[in-house]
């Protein structure tokens, strides 16, 4: 039996896009099939590790936890659109090739996303306030000291960059 | 792993969800935040062959408070909640539990009925809401189709509450605690975010003379519901910063029934719901005898 498609418009980094996906379609295999933006890495697919994590309306959320239908109309945000409008890195990118934040590279993608929403919020997080942000991101290579570090670091990044403008 | 098939419905008011819902029956699964529900369909171990997409539903995406109590409709997610002044004000304990739930990239999406729905042993609102004595508001489509059922009677095993197919939670009042009450949440898990081993919410109400009048509390991931236990008899009469608070754990200690998992030993739990309830009945004292000052 030939799976209904359901017509869903997200609008990813600021490009509206339109899909034709069967209901199951999580958002992440959405954003890494349909849409090829492959920098949104799935690992468990059950929300636990956080290598998924994208911006939905700005806030961070699991996107193997979402299917693509059930956020029809929603402005996404991934890891390939936090980087500058000339498309280099962004701060929080930027900070982890300062810090040496990552080894492996696999969960970097939900811990930039996560971070740069922190940083919006939030944007002179102490060390203890740094590791509370990250508590729901795993990481199998760094044991986190770099990636704290990285946070601190992106905070650093954007309060220059906010005072140059 | 990928979820499995199912039919898609999207309703745009509520009487047309109870409609769908009534049509599709048992084979049907309302699907709001979707932060429990979608792991297990990615894990195979759910698969409804419809889903009721409630998400555009604006009508239940509310919050209000009343002099009585603050009711929170099926579309709030938890961060809502977790933040909203009023109900911070109102019920605490709200805040207090919220904020063990998961992770804050969970708690933006999963909603506060849709964890109560879900009834599952180890989840910390349906302890709130047994502990507060508040209620679920269901609906089902026809006349008549409203009713209320207390929490007592709401929670009836692991996974397993009194909501019946073809019926749509709309909402959950938590009562304000009466004037002099405190209340904290204490729980251990392994790591930071993941299901407690044990967790115990405690409200402690004191007299005009900062005395225990009346304490109690609700212990979960201990039994198949949460627990609740009543702590007067160990606290009442007492002063606000030095009761046997000690006591008070033994009575949740003695109350609790729990089982050996692969977490932890019956007597692990059972030593922990001691423990936690010490340190909240404690915390809730305090912070009664601090609510008490700030009114003066």
């Amino acid at each position: 039996m030939a799976e209904t498609l359901h017509q869903t418009r997200l609008v990813v980094n600021g490009v509206p896009h339109t899909v034709r996906v069967p209901a199951r379609r999580l958002l992440a295999d959405c954003l890494r099939h349909d849409l090829g933006l492959t920098g949104t890495h799935l690992g468990c697919e059950h929300g636990v590790c956080g290598a998924c994590t994208v911006l939905v309306g700005g806030l961070p959320m699991r996107s193997c936890l979402l299917f693509a239908v059930s956020v029809d109309g929603a402005e996404i945000t991934t890891v390939e659109g936090c980087r500058t409008a000339d498309g280099g890195l962004g701060p929080v990118q930027q900070a982890f090739q300062d810090c040496h934040g990552l080894q492996c590279g696999f969960c970097t993608p939900g811990f930039v996303t996560t971070i740069t929403a922190y940083l919006r919020d939030h944007p002179d997080p102490t060390e203890e306030q740094a590791r509370q942000a990250i508590g729901g991101n795993l990481c199998r290579c760094t044991g986190y000291q770099n990636i704290v570090a990285s946070v601190l670091r992106a905070a650093e990044l954007q309060r220059r960059e906010g005072r140059g403008r | 792993m990928k979820p499995p098939v199912f039919e898609y419905h999207r309703p745009g008011t509520v009487d047309e969800a109870l409609a769908m819902l009534a049509e599709v029956g048992h084979d049907g699964k309302v699907l709001a935040g979707g932060q429990s529900l979608v792991p297990l369909l990615n894990m195979r171990l759910a698969a409804p062959r419809h889903l009721v997409d409630v998400n555009w539903l604006a009508e239940l995406d509310e919050v209000s408070c009343d002099p009585a109590a603050v009711r929170v409709g099926a579309l709030a997610r938890h961060a809502r909640v977790e933040h909203d002044p009023q109900a911070h004000d109102a019920v605490p304990l709200l805040r207090q539990a919220i904020g063990e739930i998961a992770h804050a990239t969970i708690r933006n999406r999963g909603t506060v009925v849709g964890s109560l729905v879900h009834a599952d042993p180890a989840a910390e609102l349906p302890a709130v809401l047994v502990l507060l004595g508040g209620t679920m508001e269901l609906a089902r489509a026809g006349d008549g189709g409203r009713r209320q059922v207390a929490a007592a009677d709401f929670f009836l095993g692991p996974l397993e509450s009194a909501l019946h197919p073809g019926e749509l939670a709309t909402a959950a009042v938590f009562p304000r605690p009466p004037a002099g009450t405190g209340s904290a949440w204490v729980e251990v898990a392994r790591r930071h975010g993941d299901y407690a081993i044990c967790g115990v919410g405690v409200l402690v109400t004191l007299d005009q003379g900062l005395r225990v009048e009346a304490a109690r509390a609700a212990c979960i991931s201990v039994g198949p519901v949460p627990v609740p236990v009543d702590l007067t008899d160990a606290l009442g009469g007492q002063p606000h910063d030095a009761a046997d608070w000690a006591a008070a754990g033994r009575l949740a200690a003695e109350a609790v029934d729990p089982e050996d998992d692969i977490h932890a030993t019956a007597a692990y739990r059972r030593h922990l719901a001691g423990v936690l309830t010490t340190r909240a009945t404690r915390a809730a004292a305090a912070h009664a005898a601090q609510r008490a000052e700030a009114a003066r």
